[in-house]
């Protein structure tokens, strides 16, 4: 059963239809190939009528569709050799991150991204891509590994945030979050992050601090969920769609606000589309990316990372009175 | 002394709601938070905001909590110019800074300095709840940062005092990327050196508490502070459980490892300057990433 989005409903169901018309075509006598042809070219415009020009929640929609590709579906076409490893080796194995080694092009890389699930069963033991302290104590394991034996690291950031629970507050979901942000940006390592689905406030960017930060074109990076935003300043969680719009989420937003190094485009209606033309379109960022900060020494590959975050915010000076 | 400066000041902010003016003329009496017996300001500031009966540690406003910590006209400050834009274009983002700034006197979240400790020179940010809760937007992460990199040149001690409910909602993931901004210099400072201390005050939540207030070389909380990433409605909903009394407060944190010590706040100034004076042939650079 494909999950159908509420603004792409008319794209389709005139799909359906041109469908039904090909098979009318070739179970009987009757032949519609002039009506197809027609209809395929009204169905071309509309998708790019309703495709070209989306809203921000209805990106929020495809970066949360259920088809869409994770963080193992990249792994699978992008990589060879993958190898997962678990486990943070102080208290667990927390699913919803995942971690290891494998070959990108011939090089020996560290991959870590948040998981989720695609059907309840999977979500279940993905905890919904939410991760607890030993999801971020197991990233910083695998980046420590990866800096040791001079790894580049990729990682895919997929989530609604950090676990809200009892048990993470209990483990310290606070410092380990804290404690990815800051190491992250010592390791002498090349980090390139790419957003591939939801980046959920600080549960995401605990993975997020690196050397290039990517968004495929339909993900999301916010501070706050719309939802949440709609719930504390109009008391209405109704109200996500217009919250989406003003807290700018979007990858473009992101670009525009000079926190992201570019974005990635997706297939025509999002990632879930085509996955193998998506992942072509990573591979490719990742390749010049690696290409252009290999040739980097490490002190200056430290000071550019921190230039990078010193530079995000914007403020006014006045002259003090 | 302090009381010369604690009489400086007009007014405090926990100002007896509607209700209780009537037997609490305003400017004059506190309520107290804990044991709600009443008691006159000047009683309660003489004990630094800490109830004489219960222990209650009242909010202590950015430059209260200055003076209360550092030598008597030490304190010099850095960036006060700094104030907020509307990035996003937020819908009356504006008007609330405004208001903030009036009720405040100050233009920004936190406020950020040097001075001396019981002589020892150190850099410090303290954040102020009354402005935006406290949250961290542009400034707070730019005036964080830059404290931090100028202890980092001065080779002086950084001290960062949070009360703060977490990110600045109306900046968006501006705001978010000030936990990361903020960080990476402490994992700067940290690599040559410095020490850090943090002192988390009631409440250090969401993207505050997961950033740089859990990045000392000594975590320390005031007593009762509320602590935490999640708020405890939102894992109330999660988990659909009621929360024990004492869910993320410092001494919860305590408990479970997460502080190095809850320190009331009558004590801190010792506390502080005996850890400054313990670290005065300080920290080696590290050839390494390891930071803490
Ligand atoms: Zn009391």
């Amino acid at each position: 059963m494909k999950q159908v989005l509420a603004f792409e409903k008319p794209v389709i169901e005139l799909r359906e239809k041109i469908d039904e018309l090909k098979k009318i075509t070739q179970e009987s006598e009757i032949d519609l190939t002039e009506e197809i042809k027609k209809m395929e070219t009204r169905l071309g415009k509309l998708e790019k009528d309703i495709y070209g020009k989306l809203e921000p929640w209805d990106r929020v929609q495809i970066a949360r569709h259920a088809e869409r590709p994770t963080t193992l579906d990249y792994i699978s076409i992008l990589f060879t050799n993958f190898i997962e490893f678990h486990g943070d080796r102080y208290y667990g194995d927390d699913a919803s991150i995942v971690a290891g080694i494998a070959k990108f092009k011939d090089v020996p890389i560290t991959i870590i991204g948040h998981q989720r699930g695609k059907n309840t069963k999977e979500n279940i033991y993905r905890n919904f891509g939410s991760p607890h302290p030993e999801g971020y104590r197991k990233a910083l394991r695998h980046m420590k590994q990866a800096e040791k034996f001079n790894r580049p690291i990729i990682t895919f950031i997929d989530t609604k945030g950090a676990y809200p629970g009892k048990a993470a507050e209990e483990r310290g979901q606070s410092e380990a979050i804290a404690k990815n942000l800051m190491e992250m940006a010592g390791l002498t390592v090349p980090i390139i992050c790419v957003v591939i689905g939801e980046g959920g406030s600080g549960g995401a960017l605990a993975l997020g601090v690196g050397d290039r930060i990517y968004m495929l074109e339909n993900s999301t990076y916010s501070v706050i969920s719309p939802e949440g935003a709609a719930a504390l300043l109009w008391k209405d969680s109704q109200q996500a769609e217009r919250a989406a719009k003003s807290l700018k989420i979007t990858a473009p937003d992101l670009k525009e606000l000079g926190i992201i190094d570019d974005v990635i485009e997706e297939p025509m209606g999002g990632a879930h589309r085509d996955l193998e033309t998506q992942a072509k379109a990573i591979d490719k960022t990742i390749t010049e990316a690696l290409a252009e900060i290999k040739k980097l020494d490490v002190e200056t590959l430290l000071d550019l990372r921190f230039d990078k975050y010193k530079k995000i915010g914007q403020f006014e000076e006045i002259n003090p009175t | 002394m302090l009381k010369d400066f604690f009489s400086k000041k007009k007014k405090y902010a926990s100002i007896p709601r509607e209700e209780a003016k009537k037997d609490v003329p305003e400017g004059l009496m506190q309520k107290c938070g804990g044991c709600q017996k009443i008691f006159y300001q000047k009683e309660l500031q003489k004990n630094l905001n800490v109830c004489p009966e219960c222990g209650h540690h009242h909010q202590l406003n950015a430059y209260d909590r200055i003076a209360c910590l550092f030598d008597d006209n030490s304190f010099q400050e850095w960036d006060e110019n700094l104030i907020s834009s509307n990035p996003l274009n937020f819908p009356s983002y504006i008007e609330k800074l405004e208001k903030d700034r009036k009720k405040t006197g100050l233009n920004e979240a936190v406020v950020t300095g040097k001075g001396k400790i019981n002589g020892f020179p150190t850099a410090i940010a303290v954040m102020d709840s009354r402005f935006r809760m406290g949250s961290m937007g542009s400034v707070v992460g730019e005036k964080i940062t830059r404290a931090i990199e100028n202890a980092k040149d001065q080779g002086i001690p950084m001290i960062i005092c949070t009360a703060s409910g977490g990110a600045r909602m109306q900046e968006g993931v501006l705001s978010l990327m000030q936990m990361s901004k903020t960080s990476i210099a402490i994992q700067r400072f940290h690599k040559k050196g410095g020490l850090l201390i943090s002192i988390m005050t009631n409440p250090t939540t969401g993207g505050v508490s997961a950033s740089f207030a859990m990045l000392g070389d000594y975590n320390f909380a005031e007593p009762g502070a509320l602590i935490g990433f999640a708020g405890r409605r939102i894992i109330e909903q999660t988990i659909r459980e009621k929360l024990p009394n004492d869910f993320q407060t410092a001494e919860f944190q305590l408990k479970h490892g997460q502080l190095d010590k809850v320190i009331p706040r009558q004590e801190m100034k010792e506390v502080i300057s005996t850890i400054l004076d313990l670290h005065q042939s300080g920290g080696n650079e590290s050839e390494t990433s390891t930071s803490v």
